[in-house]
């Protein structure tokens, strides 16, 4: 909690300090759709300013598991999900938890940019204003300075942030919406296959974003691109047929994967 | 229409042969072939039948809207202009007294018949005398009484009083009364085309704008029957439906398209407003008739009980038109506000209403609409009622456009046939006014940047 506030440093060392915390625990994790059993007794540890890869062929879970995180699955119809997650030790699932509370401190960024169709400026003061974090205007403005340099877009928006967020390529659309996602100062950010929608050059500039990001934030990521996983993350969760099949540090994972079918999937025999 | 690309050299025909000499003989014949030409040209063929259905269809449409709007348009433009007829009448102040010209004893008829009377020479007899009062409107007292009402100054004074001519005299002048046919069948005695004659000869009647249609109540006189009572009836009525429906259906809407489960209730409520909608509006009427009037007690003929009722006819087009709009906001957007950490309510009222905003307003608008023109359900509460006052309060007794138009086609007299086809015109106006509303809103408020 404490280091959040500490700003980031170009020295900050890239490997997991021994002392690290524990943001996520996991544990027995089961999300059924109907009669659909998506996710199976899922136990996993994430730690503080870690950047952890979902992996996985599609309809595997790995999303579905990611929305249990901030509890944007209770938004479906008939989904159900049991076992416990707890976020700082804390079941995000128990009845006093407030769902709202909640996601403001797991924030998240999806797979197709989605931008409000308002001002770049009101997209990101958005988070900001309804949880009443800002208390004047001055504040407001340099909240919104900040977070939009955070995601590398401000030199390219200062000028027009008047203009319409829908009117910004699809990369910089992706980044407004990280932008928007870091102005509410969330401790985790979730992201569902952010540069599923973007071209190479946009993907590289949001791949970067992530490693600065996560000197501040916790960052898992849901992703197809195996490479782009092995680039960006520290630990990588391989999911399939809604098990956890393996989950270790990415390098392990992708140059020795233990279990048969990450080792199936990473070389490309299936998925 | 049928473009086709233009033929091309013969060489085709010369890889056609080498082809059909080498390893894949069938690939290259499958599109060169003639069959292929004829299944293209059959397929340009349906294509083109198909556009000349369509223009067909709209041309029908066309026309039929034309023919619909050129017949009210012919018969109800005559009822745009009156006949008038003027002359001088002494006010006479031994009748009317200075201090009250407004007594409703005020003998104001006496004066209009006398001064009308004077304008004849020779001086008519007694006989001649009841032809020449049947030429003019049997109201006209009513109009000298509010030009001394309003101007007390008069009494004393000669005026030239302007008041409609009798409806037979009105047909006359606009030439719809053939004065070859023998008396017995025509609608004008001689003597009363003889006294016509003479007022045409002075140049005291002549057409003039038709302000009474605009300004009057209903009346069993045609020449004095008016539709503002019924306008003014109409707006009270839509505007009870409008404060009632759009709320309560907007809000229906949200609640079932955002918040409420899915589940056998739900399915259940919206099966019931889909047949809501389909329900015959008589049958609305009927249930008004029952709930407001008998049971609450509400006054009969009352614009309250009216709106009240057009308002649940008018709720499933509201709940069925808002849903749809909501439904059809990405739920990105919506995902969008929910991750960021905002309630339901907040990411309802923020992000989803301004975008469902343009297709809810066209919904309500055009159900507002439908509401207008309405007749039947009203019938069964009572507005179909001979009204001749303006309504002043939502629960004095009122009639409303639609039923007036309705009350007239009943009447015989020619010149209400004429009022019935004005009184359509200006529903109609109405209509494409409230229409065109609906058409600027949307586009006001769709622009989804």
């Amino acid at each position: 909690m404490i280091n959040l506030r500490i700003p980031a440093s170009p020295a900050a060392d890239d490997t997991v300090a021994a002392g690290q915390n524990v943001k996520f625990a996991a544990r027995d994790v089961n999300v059924h759709y109907g009669n659909k059993h998506a996710i199976r007794g899922i136990d996993i540890d994430i730690l503080e300013n870690e950047v952890v890869a979902f992996i996985g062929p599609s309809g595997c879970g790995k999303s579905t598991f990611l929305r249990c995180l901030n509890r944007m699955n209770d938004t479906l119809d008939g989904c159900k999900v049991s076992g416990d997650i707890r976020l700082d030790g804390e079941d995000i699932y128990s009845p006093s938890v407030d769902v709202v509370h909640l996601r403001a401190r797991v924030g998240m960024v999806f797979q197709k940019p989605n931008p409000f169709p308002k001002s770049i400026y009101d997209n990101v003061a958005y988070g900001p204003r309804i949880h009443g974090l800002c208390a004047s205007q001055d504040e407001l403005d340099a909240t919104v300075e900040r977070s939009l340099r955070g995601a590398g877009l401000w030199n390219e928006v200062k000028d027009r942030l008047a203009d319409p967020g829908n009117g910004l390529s699809g990369g910089q659309q992706q980044r407004l919406c990280i932008a928007r996602a870091i102005a509410v100062e969330p401790e985790v950010i979730l992201m569902d296959e952010p540069c599923s929608a973007l071209d190479p050059i946009a993907t590289g500039l949001v791949e970067q974003l992530i490693d600065e990001l996560r000197r501040r934030y916790t960052i898992v990521i849901v992703t197809h691109n195996m490479q782009q996983a092995a680039r960006v993350s520290q630990k990588t969760a391989f999911f399939h047929l809604g098990d956890l099949a393996e989950f270790g540090e990415t390098e392990a994972i992708f140059t020795n994967p233990r279990d048969e079918r990450t080792q199936g999937y990473i070389t490309g025999r299936y998925g | 229409m049928t473009e086709r690309p233009p033929a091309l050299p013969a060489g085709p025909a010369g890889t056609q042969t080498a082809g059909a000499q080498g390893k894949s003989p069938a690939l290259t014949s499958r599109h060169m072939s003639d069959a292929s030409r004829a299944r293209l040209k059959k397929r340009y063929a349906a294509e083109a039948r198909f556009r000349f259905y369509g223009v067909a269809a709209i041309t029908l449409a066309l026309a039929m809207l034309v023919l619909l709007i050129g017949s009210i348009a012919w018969r109800g433009a005559g009822a745009l202009v009156e006949t008038w007829v003027s002359f001088d009448v002494y006010v006479d102040p031994a009748v009317v007294s200075a201090d009250d010209p407004a007594n409703p004893q005020t003998n104001y008829r006496k004066l209009v018949y006398e001064g009308f009377y004077q304008q004849f020479t020779p001086a008519l007899s007694r006989s001649d005398q009841r032809v020449a009062g049947s030429l003019i409107s049997s109201g006209a007292d009513r109009f000298l009484r509010n030009m001394v009402v309003s101007d007390p100054a008069l009494i004393g004074t000669t005026v030239r009083l302007r008041t409609p001519a009798g409806d037979d005299i009105d047909q006359m002048r606009k030439g719809r009364i053939d004065r070859s046919l023998p008396q017995a069948e025509r609608k004008i005695t001689d003597r009363q085309l003889a006294l016509y004659d003479q007022l045409v000869a002075d140049g005291d009647i002549g057409l003039g704008f038709n302000s009474v249609l605009f300004t009057s109540t209903d009346s069993n006189e045609p020449e004095l029957a008016g539709i503002f009572g019924a306008l003014i009836g109409s707006l009270m009525t839509l505007g009870v439906c409008l404060v009632c429906a759009v709320p309560v259906g907007v809000a229906a809407a949200i609640y079932l398209e955002e918040f409420a489960p899915k589940n056998r209730i739900t399915d259940f409520i919206e099966v019931n407003i889909n047949n809501l909608a389909a329900v015959p509006s008589i049958v609305f009427g009927l249930l008004g008739l029952t709930v407001f009037l008998q049971f609450f007690g509400l006054p009969r003929s009352a614009p309250l009980v009216g709106g009240l009722v057009l308002a649940l006819m008018t709720l499933p087009t509201v709940i069925i038109a808002s849903r749809a709009a909501i439904k059809s906001v990405p739920p990105s957007i919506r995902d969008a506000a929910l991750g960021l950490g905002a309630s339901r309510l907040q990411a309802v009222f923020h992000h989803v209403l301004p975008l469902a905003m343009p297709g809810m307003l066209t919904g309500s608008i055009i159900g507002m609409a439908h509401a207008l023109g309405e007749t039947a359900p009203l019938l069964m509460v009572g507005m179909v009622a001979f009204i001749t006052s303006v309504p002043s309060s939502l629960t004095d007794a009122a009639t409303i456009l639609p039923v007036q138009i309705y009350l007239w086609a009943d009447r015989p007299e020619r010149m209400f046939i004429e009022r019935t086809s004005a009184a359509i015109m200006v529903l109609l106006l109405f209509l494409v006014v409230m229409n065109s509303a609906a058409i600027l809103l949307r586009k006001k408020f769709e622009r989804r940047w």
